[in-house]
């Protein structure tokens, strides 16, 4: 609890830092923009943070959201079905997720490698699908999904508290969700206390590849087209942000509210970024150099957890 | 579980997976596809290869360490954008390729850095750096290419050094220093010692860190020195001419029989995976497949040549149960 309070109030420093020094920032429509972008991020990460609890890794959701956005926009032009676009993208998504859950558990590849090449398997695929065509116009009631709001809030926000509700759940009251934490802490006690260890971490891929599905419909709603680079800038920022709400990269520890704190870090610095005018291009670097210290700080509190044992 | 085998199954001769693909695309792709087996489009694989492998030989001693190092795309197109601004602006070429070599060195010890002194796991110390490298490089050019970088670079990309063409050269001289230093020397020894055996190594008074780091290092150096073969390639400098060539560089390890779980692998497998990957993509360029399926095609071949190792491995242990 006390490393959320300490978050949160990182979260409350940036954004005083950006009221002072910005006159657009602490502005009704900034902070609404600022919530439903976080909401987006928060989306892509909070399968990928799963993954991680059980000391594995999810690289392809970026990919997977571009390439299940292009499906979704493809099966939603062609049959002029929101409701079968919108099934073909999470169900695509999902079947991403089992595959990589079989690379996983069947093949026994290291999680970073099966779903780095996962990642460069869908985005060859998604270039070639799309071939330099770009989808877009879609109908009103399907992008309020993305840019609508109900009672003055953006509707993205509702769908992150719903999941954040799921979410929490789940990982919390559940024995599954207990099961994901007892995988990351130790899987070997995990797998001799008899928990299915290769069941579970199956569950966790698809469901990880499910949210990336998920997350696309709604980015799509939001950008209102569909192009073959539409993923690519993700998986840095989704990691960015599962890395600074806390949750540990050797598994175990971590919590989907501490992804939520950390994505709305990562969205008020792009924010104030873009608020100072600050060149675009900067994205990335910023981006990396807060990955880095993220994870620092997570092996250095690891490693005086350990010697105060 | 165990598809290692017996130790003394003598590594060195040892098929990987991907000899049998090599075999089997070589014989496919000179069938079907028009023009594939003749000399200048061997060569033509040759020099397509030749920056990959300059990429996959250190990569595999990363990997031989448990490590892994995803920046490798980046900081080569950062270097290559060093490289290609310098000699813009008028500066010799020995000076052009010393700043990039010295770049990728400079990241490569920040992540050798990162990984061995601050204990960052690989994959994410180098997503971070990765994702430094790939900013600098397009803020230092706002995202444009870098024309109009003189005659002295393409000149040396062009020459023939004993009759054959410039990168395949390198590549050949890269392949031998590392197959020198692998099998002649005691770094040698260490580097495979470091993915499985690292308390011996620090019992036996090696300086275990300065190995370690020294190996992200020559990953980074060797991806500044392959600015030099892209760059005289495309005739320009790019920020993202050579993103997600890391990936390729990793399935040409994995393809060439290298595990990440015991430390073992050998340079001659990794120069086998490249050689498949570039058979791979030639052959399926040479049938007209877009560029894009290539990149996924590299995903399947990575997991068929997992498929026929652990097959084999299996064979192999069944059969000395027998």
């Amino acid at each position: 609890m006390k490393a959320v309070a300490y978050r949160l109030l990182a979260v409350a420093v940036i954004a005083m830092a950006l009221a002072l020094t910005t006159d657009a920032f602490f502005t009704l429509p900034n902070i609404l923009n600022i919530l439903r972008q976080a909401s987006l991020t928060f989306l892509i990460a909070s399968g990928l943070t799963l993954t991680i609890l059980t000391a594995g890794l999810d690289l392809s959701v970026g990919a997977n959201v571009g390439l299940s956005a292009c499906l979704a926009a493809t099966v939603m032009k062609s049959s002029g079905s929101i409701a079968l676009g919108a099934a073909t993208g999470l169900a695509f998504g999902a079947l991403v997720g089992v595959v990589n859950g079989l690379m996983v558990t069947a093949l026994r590849l290291p999680p970073f490698i099966a779903t780095y090449g996962m990642l460069w398997t869908l985005n060859g695929v998604t270039y070639w699908f799309m071939g330099g065509e770009t989808i877009h116009g879609f109908s009103p009631g399907f992008r309020a999904l993305g840019s609508g709001y109900w009672f003055g809030v953006p509707v993205p926000i509702y769908v992150m508290a719903a999941f954040l509700a799921a979410g929490g759940i789940f990982t919390r009251y559940t024995t599954l969700g207990h099961e994901v934490y007892a995988i990351g802490a130790n899987r070997e006690a995990a797998r001799l206390s008899g928990i299915p260890v290769r069941a579970r971490l199956n569950l966790v891929y698809t469901l990880s590849g499910a949210m990336a599905g998920l997350a696309a419909i709604v980015y799509l709603a939001r950008l209102n087209s569909a192009e073959a680079d539409i993923g690519e800038a993700l998986t840095l920022p989704a990691i960015a942000a599962v890395l600074i709400g806390g949750t540990s990269l050797f598994g175990g520890v971590g919590s989907l509210t501490g992804t939520l704190i950390g994505a709305l870090t990562l969205t008020l610095v792009v924010n104030g970024m873009n608020l100072r005018a600050v060149d675009a291009n900067w994205q990335p670097l910023v981006t990396g150099v807060i990955v880095i210290l993220a994870v620092w700080i997570d092996v250095v509190t690891r490693q005086r957890m350990e010697s105060r044992v | 579980m165990d598809s290692g085998g017996p130790a003394q199954a003598g590594r060195d001769t040892r098929i990987p997976g991907a000899g049998y693909l090599l075999v089997v695309l070589l014989i496919a792709f000179s069938i079907f596809g028009d023009g594939f087996a003749t000399l200048p489009n061997i060569l033509n694989v040759g020099v397509q290869s030749s920056v990959l492998l300059l990429l996959a030989l250190p990569m595999t001693l990363i990997i031989m360490t448990e490590g892994l190092d995803l920046s490798m795309g980046a900081v080569l197109s950062l270097a290559g954008v060093v490289l290609a601004t310098l000699l813009m602006n008028g500066n010799s070429l020995a000076a052009a390729v010393a700043a990039a070599a010295g770049v990728g060195l400079a990241f490569g010890i920040a992540n050798g850095l990162l990984v061995v002194t601050l204990g960052v796991p690989p994959f994410v110390a180098t997503l971070g750096t990765l994702g430094i490298a790939q900013g600098l490089a397009l803020v230092a050019t706002g995202g444009q290419s870098v024309v109009g970088i003189g005659d002295a670079l393409p000149a040396l990309y062009e020459s023939r050094p004993l009759g054959l063409p410039f990168s395949i050269a390198m590549a050949a001289v890269a392949c031998l220093m590392f197959g020198f230093v692998v099998r002649h020397t005691k770094l040698g020894s260490y580097v495979s010692a470091l993915g499985g055996n690292r308390e011996a190594l620090v019992l036996a008074g090696v300086h275990v860190n300065l190995v370690h780091i020294g190996v992200y290092a020559a990953g980074g150096l060797m991806s500044g020195l392959a600015a030099l073969l892209l760059t005289g390639r495309i005739n320009a400098g790019h920020p993202t001419a050579a993103i997600g060539l890391e990936f390729d560089a990793i399935a040409a390890v994995i393809v060439g029989g290298t595990s990440f779980e015991r430390g073992d692998g050998t340079l001659a497998g990794t120069l086998i995976g490249v050689l498949t990957i570039g058979v791979l993509k030639n052959g399926l360029n040479v049938l007209s497949v877009s560029s894009s399926l290539q990149v996924a095609s590299i995903g399947v071949l990575v997991i068929a040549a997992l498929v026929i190792d652990r097959a084999v491995a299996a064979g192999r242990t069944a059969g000395s149960r027998a």
